[in-house]
């Protein structure tokens, strides 16, 4: 058949250039040996089993720095880690109880939704499984029965945030939430809210990044006294960079968390300074105080909350920081 | 259809039985005629409430909004006026450009090997969908909402396996990024107002499409096998062939914007773009595009796209709480396909003689 003949040719022909073009090209895989994760003990060899669970919308990459804070802590202990995840209210709570069920030394876990998960930790303690708290329930982890947390406050580090563009001179910033009905997303908003009164919020889907260009840069255009953004996730920030450039706005950027690109749009003063509550970190002293719960009876924290933010990221100490970010470890 | 109390009886004079209908009646009875009065009823609302809303800026930032969603849902219009539906049209874009981007980093080659090779692969998924769905029998809405899992799953698992993380590295300086930029996510600036690429191949492929639905044999084969499967085999249609090709036009047109999307924000977030398929879902129905198959057109699933986008920036143009915007943007869609059924059943209504 001749059509089919000629189909034939066109992708070879096709094929042809593509390995043409394929010969070498820069830019792409550093190809050296990654040694962000290596060294610790062998998984298991202290004989614990700790549960890990949170409430991550798979594809994040803020969870992704908490996993890897964990895993490192499980390995630097030599303890065995079990990680899951819903997003889901009720079935993070089963999540808790199947941990309960599966009789683990130790369960570290987000408490977004204290309601909800307070008869599944009831179960943990009531089996005495030592629980630890982290990332969110700061206000409620105590009264659920969990021994220790690690977090951020995020109301706190909301109106510290507030507080420094306040001292700045900002009167009407932009607060950028990105998933809707979150309470630490809108209680980083209320934060920078108390302190700067002029504070506006405005919501966006998160899930596409096209979208949340172009409605920023609708309300840029829409609201032209905006003198400061206010994003709460480092990729929402780079997508408003986009949307500034765009709409030709001269308002300032600070973002929540930090990833790769944001670093070095901090480095590049593009991004004024991030506001870091350090995943890394909640991730690893969660199982590392476990670990040390468990071998050694102790507490962390003096009976209080440890703060693990905020912790500011700008130009002054950026540039320790930039090969962090790269590791995926801040 | 044809069973209406109020159809008025023919005149007199007429010699054959045949209506001719005068030209309002011609506009009103086609599909997309319920969606344009929605949108112009929209946009002279917004018109009168945001005022940041009234400029060339604003309407472009609004076209292009349209656009990004506009794309892949002419090609799922399509699918659904061939009776099939596609869940898998949302995470697809991302599959897309996640393929490309990560191939290429891993292996530091050209980014046009990288497009092209995750162009084969979208059309071998579209492909895979439509095959599995004439072959098994088993209703689309079902196969594509395995592919759907399948892809949403593939997409994080697979990047975290090649780059460590959940979203994709910088790949701005590989070789061919700047070239096929140009082509997927360029822009122009006309005056003050820019204008992205990503509209103007809307237009085309909007325009394309119309052309095909209502000018040629491969159009006249979709209706049939919407309408009505069997019959249209036994009058001689391709059917398998027509509606496989259906599901590779939507990976196709995902594959395009998944392009977009990657050559705009050079990194990508892997679990992205999970919920888009219903936006493209609504954009064909709100256009007039029936959910049964065998009705709707091309222009009418643009003019639904452009509602949504008028619709999401809308609210922002004017400054309202956003807390509210998703109820509002609901009570937005009801209307707009409350209109279009009212609009159409006094279309139909006439026609019939």
């Amino acid at each position: 058949m001749t059509p089919r003949t000629r189909t034939f040719r066109i992708l070879a022909a096709g094929a042809a250039v593509m390995l043409a073009a394929a010969a070498c090209s820069g830019g792409g895989r550093e190809k050296t040996e990654d040694s962000g994760t290596s060294g610790g003990n062998a998984a298991g060899s202290s004989g614990y089993t700790i549960a890990m669970i949170t409430h991550e919308t798979p594809g994040d990459t803020f969870w992704d720095k908490i996993k890897n804070g964990a895993q490192q802590a499980a390995k630097d202990t030599g303890v065995t880690l079990k990680y899951s995840n819903d997003p889901e209210a009720t079935k993070q709570a089963v999540l808790i109880q199947n941990a309960v069920d599966s009789k683990v030394n130790g369960i570290a876990t987000t408490l977004v939704t204290p309601d909800a998960l307070a008869g599944s930790v009831k179960a943990a303690t009531e089996a005495g499984i030592p629980v630890v708290g982290f990332n969110s329930g700061i206000d409620d982890y105590q009264k659920l029965g969990a021994l220790m947390y690690f977090g951020s406050d995020e109301t706190l580090a909301g109106t510290t945030a507030g507080k420094r563009i306040g001292d700045a001179g900002a009167k009407h910033p932009l607060c950028v939430i990105q998933a809707q009905g979150s309470v630490a997303l809108e209680a980083r908003c209320a934060g920078v809210k108390s302190a700067v009164p002029g504070t506006e919020n405005i919501q966006v889907n998160g899930a596409d990044d096209a979208s949340v260009v172009s409605t920023l840069q609708a309300k840029l255009a829409q609201d032209k006294s905006i003198d400061y953004i206010v994003t709460l996730g480092a990729p929402i920030a780079i997508d408003a960079l986009k949307a500034m450039d765009q709409a030709g706005s001269s308002a300032k950027l600070i973002t929540f968390d930090l990833n790769a690109e944001a670093a070095q749009d901090i480095k590049d003063k593009k991004i004024e300074f991030s506001i870091d509550q350090q995943p890394y970190v909640q991730g690893y002293m969660a199982v590392t105080s476990l670990y040390l719960n468990i071998k050694n009876g102790n507490d962390i924290g003096g009976g209080k909350a440890v703060l693990t933010g905020p912790s500011f990221v700008d130009a002054s100490n950026i540039d320790k920081i930039v090969p962090f970010t790269k590791n995926n470890t801040r | 259809m044809s069973q209406t109390l109020e159809a008025p009886a023919p005149a007199p004079s007429e010699p054959s039985n045949r209506v001719r209908m005068g030209l309002g009646q011609r506009l009103l009875s086609r599909p997309e005629i319920g969606a344009l009065v929605a949108a112009i009823i929209i946009f002279v609302f917004f018109l009168a409430l945001a005022p940041s809303f009234r400029s060339a800026e604003s309407f472009f930032t609004v076209l292009y909004q349209s656009s990004v969603i506009g794309i892949v849902a002419v090609g799922v219009g399509l699918l659904m006026i061939g009776g099939e539906f596609d869940l898998s049209a949302g995470v697809i874009v991302y599959t897309a450009g996640l393929a490309n981007s990560m191939f290429c980093w891993y292996f530091g080659v050209n980014m046009w090997v990288g497009a092209f090779l995750s162009l084969l692969f979208c059309l071998a998924i579209g492909f895979l969908n439509g095959y599995l769905v004439m072959r098994t029998g088993i209703p689309s809405f079902l196969i594509t909402l395995g592919t759907f899992f399948v892809l949403q799953g593939a997409n994080l698992g697979v990047t975290k396996l090649v780059t460590g993380t959940v979203s994709t590295p910088d790949v701005s300086q590989i070789a061919g990024f700047d070239s096929l930029a140009k082509v997927f996510s360029s822009n122009f600036k006309i005056g003050s107002v820019t204008v992205w690429g990503s509209v103007l191949w809307w237009v085309l492929f909007v325009g394309l499409a119309a052309w095909t639905l209502q000018r040629t044999r491969i159009g006249n084969w979709i209706f049939a096998v919407g309408g009505n499967a069997d019959s249209a085999r036994a009058v001689g249609v391709p059917v398998v062939r027509t509606k496989i090709g259906l599901f590779m036009t939507v990976s196709f047109l995902g594959w395009f914007i998944g392009m977009h999307q990657l050559y705009r924000f050079n990194t990508l977030q892997s679990g992205s773009g999970v919920g888009n398929e219903f936006l493209y879902i609504i954009a064909a129905v709100v256009g007039g595009t029936l959910l049964t198959g065998g009705f709707g057109n091309a222009i009418g699933v643009a003019i639904g796209a452009f509602i949504f986008g008028m619709t999401s920036l809308g609210i922002v143009y004017a400054g309202w709480d956003p807390n509210w915007f998703k109820a509002f943007l609901g009570v937005m869609l009801l209307l707009a396909v409350l209109v279009n059924l009212y609009v159409k059943r006094m279309a139909t209504a006439r026609k019939v003689g």
